[in-house]
């Protein structure tokens, strides 16, 4: 039980783009797409699970004063591992994600998670705990895809679903991610406060 | 002139912020009172300039001739905490004053994702060290501009009545929208 809400609580209830409001730079610049997004989401995951789990892991040997440099060091090695990884067998997505897969490496909620959980846990909780983040992460991204493609191109995952020239491109475009999002998040709010 | 067209680009066209999403934290955190977006933004051109002259020396002197491009990412963080760090005590010496207006923020910069992309963005365009070095002071120019545009707009949003799910953040990114699309008319001038 207390394990399965270590999991959840990520993903609804401190769910990182929708509550906590964090690692916004990647959501509004990778969601041109549901595909985009869902792949930004999963990358980051990735990082997130590892990420968690070394830090729980060398918690006991790291002094006090160099811990914040140690953790940076640890996340950066590992969004560097992504970025090899995905440059070597997905070559289109790394092409359209770009920059923002190094950029994983200053991601607040990597970093936010790393500090404020699996610095004080053990392995286990630590991995359920980045695992759940993560696909709260990818959840928030994968809708804002979703939500930026159908309005703008007339498709999800590139399925069409009515006639293209009918979207507003301006969803696609950089105005309607902080647009997009700005109406998901007050929904969001809406339905917490109800 | 080609340096002129570089930074009307980086500043209006391809605004940091409202075209390619980079620091996007600041711009929502400290947006809140005209001052601090002020503060922060002085901050972000002054060390955006040196981290970019640092990470390039770097890469060209020191990860090119070993082979060690795929370190780009961990050292450049490291180089930039670091210098940040440095430039905070310096400042503390040098120039009391300046520290005090920048104090709070230099700290947080070190993980502003604007700082790194720009380092990762001159290398990836293969611009020289000039060129790199005027990308890098337009493009940290642009995120204070529209930081303070931003700042301004806020301050002013505070005093009008606004829907209890739209309050704080999501009326900010509704905002931020449209000021991007404000921004999106300068596409083409360049």
């Amino acid at each position: 039980m207390n394990k399965l809400k270590v999991l959840t609580n990520g993903i609804i209830k401190e769910n990182p783009i929708f509550v906590l409001l964090l690692g916004m730079c990647p959501t509004l610049g990778t969601t041109t797409s549901a595909e985009n997004g869902l792949g930004m989401g999963l990358a980051t995951a990735f990082v997130l699970v590892c990420s968690n789990a070394v830090i729980s892991l060398v918690k006991g040997y790291i002094p006090d004063q160099v811990r914040i440099p140690a953790l940076i060091i640890i996340i950066a090695s590992l969004a560097t591992v992504v970025q090899l990884f995905m440059n070597a067998f997905l070559p289109g997505l790394y092409a359209s994600l770009g920059l923002f897969i190094p950029l994983i490496a200053v991601n607040c909620i990597v970093m936010a998670r790393g500090e404020s959980f699996a610095a004080k846990n053990k392995l286990l909780p630590s991995i359920l705990d980045g695992l759940g983040t993560g696909l709260g992460f990818t959840l928030a991204l994968t809708s804002l895809g979703i939500v930026r493609e159908f309005l703008g191109t007339g498709r999800t995952f590139n399925f069409p679903l009515y006639a293209e020239d009918l979207g507003s491109l301006i969803f696609v475009l950089a105005p309607g991610a902080f647009i997009a999002l700005g109406y998901m998040i007050a929904i969001v709010n809406r339905f917490q406060k109800a | 002139m080609e340096y002129i067209l570089m930074f009307i680009a980086a500043v209006f066209v391809n605004n940091v912020v409202l075209a390619q999403f980079l620091g996007i934290c600041p711009f929502l955190g400290v947006s809140k009172k005209m001052d601090t977006a002020v503060g922060m933004g002085l901050a972000v051109v002054f060390v955006l300039t040196v981290a970019t002259v640092f990470t390039y020396l770097m890469q060209k002197f020191l990860l090119d001739p070993l082979g060690l491009g795929f370190m780009q990412t961990v050292s450049y963080i490291l180089v930039i905490a670091a210098l940040v760090q440095l430039v905070e005590i310096i400042l503390k010496k040098a120039s009391p004053a300046l520290h005090q207006a920048l104090g709070v923020f230099l700290p947080l910069i070190s993980t502003n994702c604007c700082i790194l992309g720009v380092a990762i963005l001159v290398i990836q365009k293969e611009f020289n060290l000039l060129q790199s070095i005027v990308y890098a002071v337009s493009t940290a120019i642009g995120f204070a501009l529209a930081l303070v545009i931003f700042a301004g707009i806020r301050e002013q949003l505070e005093m009008t009545r606004i829907p209890n799910g739209m309050k704080g953040i999501p009326i900010a990114l509704i905002t931020a929208g449209l000021l991007a699309m404000a921004f999106m008319g300068f596409s083409g001038i360049v």
